[in-house]
């Protein structure tokens, strides 16, 4: 599902999202309140450039559009992956994104992410990952790094990865495990529209992942290590 | 009167625990879930790797000069420092105390490769779950205080962390960034980034270039005595994180892009920010940088 | 001798005489590549015991060696040392247990 028929099915024609060199901004009319909305498209690359653009967008919406909720439409490929980014400092411009999407939500705005297409490792760490909540779209992908570069990094057999992959949600790509370990709050299925408007009246106010993670059985001890530290001596 | 030099202790040859010893008020580190608790990565075994007793990563309260902090030190020797599950928990926990029980300040001791690879997508959700108890610790009042002098450097998603704090220290031989040379060259080929070539990663992610550019506070020797007496001086400067400031950051880093857009290279770089012999940075000494630095800084305000 | 998927995990007790006074838990080491982590806590039997967990697979007989070595040398009584490996040589095996070792309280007499 590409961005135009995403927005469509959750906000009809009552949205203004255009798209400018893979940026997607915008508002939309939904339930009576207007919505932000910002995103990516084309796999986008965040380098250090678009992660301005886009904390830009953040910064507006919170200057200009007090209150007023953010919907986070994500597909990138992950942090782009050139030597002059890394002298400009896109370390420092993804944090710079994360901390504006974070002002926001103390600000008073709700944040929810969609992972509408895909999801890597840090161009998603500082926009989804950052949002009060994040959904997907079943047939997103979502990870770390593909398993022929992890295998390359980690000298580990490619084949040993991807016979984990099959059933350990550390390594599966599959969305499903990203809903297990409670990275994703949900996965969007059916009526679009109807779930976007679940999703806002159930956005929380703390971070619920570790909670979420040990519920569904994916991550087991994320959220009592955190609660050991908070009781030891 | 004799002169004897004082002995200088490498901070990147040292340790997590090293570090810790040497760098906070003696005797006064007080460690939550120690070794001997054993909370260990679940995830290793049957990968056919060891795991760590503390997971690579310690954390607790402490004292420097007397202030009340609460601290973690990432192991760079263990998994590259890599964020798994309970590593990640565990700086989740101390962020987290830190804001119930408020240390006058916290700080993070990094060196890491990021997400812990082999712990995968619980490592990437455990990345942004510091983050954000991060941000949280600085908006609650307290300031975050990243020191970062390890050889693996400070990268990935926890450069990313890092670069949320209120003050950055770095010795020349630290490196901060996002993604590492070997993973750039394996996508973009050696034209694009020769990972062996170690001056071009130090001039592109490395103290000295970092200062230089502003992108850390303060400047240090590789010393673990340095680290501590810059830490000291970080403890009360807080940047609070106000529409404002986010505008001025925005400004900041636009303005660099706008300088910087025709590919300039480090010594470039160097140049357009006024000095003459940019050939010479990697040479001069971090005190030499310092001054200049201090003196430009004289002239701006 | 246990085998965990992926790792091979040791396990050795043997007799000692030499009690040492009460301690803390004591780590030197890390788990790099070629090195180990040796951890030290007390324990009730009058024996050494020995934990090794370690991704060299198939050095058992290596292992009990520098155990009944280790052993031979100090006697401890009382004593639980637990390793985690990545490799290391006997070499260094040697020195990072002469290094812990070197932190324990002085023997009762």
């Amino acid at each position: 599902m590409n961005w135009r028929e995403l927005c469509r099915a959750l906000f009809g024609d009552r949205h203004d999202v255009t798209e400018d060199d893979e940026l997607l901004r915008g508002s939309a009319h939904f339930d009576g309140d207007l919505l932000d909305v910002l995103g990516t498209t084309g796999h986008a690359a965040i380098g250090y450039a678009m992660a301005l653009r886009q904390a830009r967008a953040v910064l507006d919406t919170i200057a200009t559009h007090p209150g007023r909720t953010i919907v986070l439409l994500i597909d990138t490929q992950g942090q782009r992956l050139r030597r002059h980014d890394e002298l400009l400092g896109i370390h420092r411009a993804m944090a710079h994104l994360g901390s504006a999407i974070d002002l926001a939500r103390r600000r008073g705005h709700r944040v929810l992410g969609l992972v509408y297409d895909q999801a890597l490792s840090g161009g998603f760490i500082t926009t989804g990952l950052l949002a009060d909540a994040c959904h997907a779209l079943p047939n997103a992908e979502i990870r770390v790094m593909r398993l022929p570069a992890m295998a390359r990094v980690t000298k580990l057999p490619q084949e040993l990865l991807e016979r984990l992959s099959v059933a350990n949600p550390v390594f599966a790509p599959g969305v499903e495990n990203y809903l297990r370990m409670g990275g994703l709050a949900s996965l969007w299925q059916g009526d679009l529209a109807q779930a976007l408007r679940r999703s806002l009246a159930e956005l929380p106010t703390e971070d619920r992942r570790a909670q979420d993670g040990a519920e569904r059985g994916g991550r087991r001890l994320a959220a009592a290590t955190v609660q050991r530290i908070l009781d030891a001596a | 009167m004799s002169l004897r030099p004082t002995t200088v202790t490498s901070y990147a040859e040292c340790s997590a625990r090293q570090r810790l010893a040497l760098l906070l008020d003696a005797g006064s580190f007080h460690e939550w879930l120690p070794p001997a608790e054993r909370v260990t990565s679940p995830h290793l075994a049957q990968l056919g790797l060891p795991c760590a007793f503390d997971d690579g990563v310690a954390v607790g309260r402490a004292a420097l000069e007397g202030r009340s902090v609460f601290v973690a030190a990432q192991e760079g020797a263990f998994m590259g420092g890599g964020v798994g599950e309970v590593h990640g928990a565990k700086l989740v926990g101390m962020l987290r105390r830190a804001v119930r029980d408020r240390p006058d300040a916290v700080l993070l001791l990094a060196e890491s490769g990021g997400v812990r690879l082999h712990e995968g997508n619980a490592g990437l959700i455990a990345v942004s779950e510091v983050m954000r108890a991060l941000l949280d610790v600085r908006a609650s009042g307290m300031p975050v205080v990243v020191l970062i002098g390890g050889a693996n450097g400070c990268f990935g998603g926890m450069g990313i962390v890092a670069a949320c704090a209120d003050h950055i220290v770095m010795s020349d031989v630290g490196r901060h960034a996002m993604s590492g040379p070997e993973v750039i060259e394996a996508s973009g080929g050696v034209e694009e980034f020769d990972a062996r070539d170690r001056s071009l990663v130090w001039r592109t992610t490395g103290g000295k270039h970092r200062y230089l550019l502003g992108d850390c506070d303060q400047l240090v020797d590789d010393d673990v005595q340095a680290f501590r007496a810059a830490a000291t001086r970080a403890l009360d400067q807080r940047r609070p994180l106000t529409l404002t400031a986010l505008e001025a950051e925005h400004r900041l880093l636009s303005a660099r892009l706008a300088a910087a857009h025709d590919e300039a290279d480090a010594f470039e770089l160097w140049r357009r920010l006024g000095i003459t012999h940019p050939e010479q940075v990697p040479d001069r000494s971090v005190r030499d940088i310092g001054v200049w630095v201090a003196s430009r800084r004289k002239e701006v305000a | 001798m246990s085998m965990a998927p992926g790792v091979d995990v040791l396990d050795f007790e043997l007799p000692g005489s030499k009690a040492v006074a009460a301690f803390e838990p004591i780590l030197v080491g890390v788990v790099g590549s070629g090195n180990l982590e040796v951890l030290l806590e007390p324990q009730s039997t009058p024996t050494c015991r020995f934990q090794v967990e370690t991704s060299a697979r198939g050095f058992g007989a290596i292992w009990e060696a520098v155990v009944r070595d280790f052993q031979q040398r100090h006697s401890l009584s009382g004593v639980q040392v637990s390793i985690h490996d990545m490799g290391a040589t006997p070499a260094v095996v040697a020195l990072r247990l002469a290094q812990a070792i070197a932190e324990l309280p002085r023997a009762q007499p």
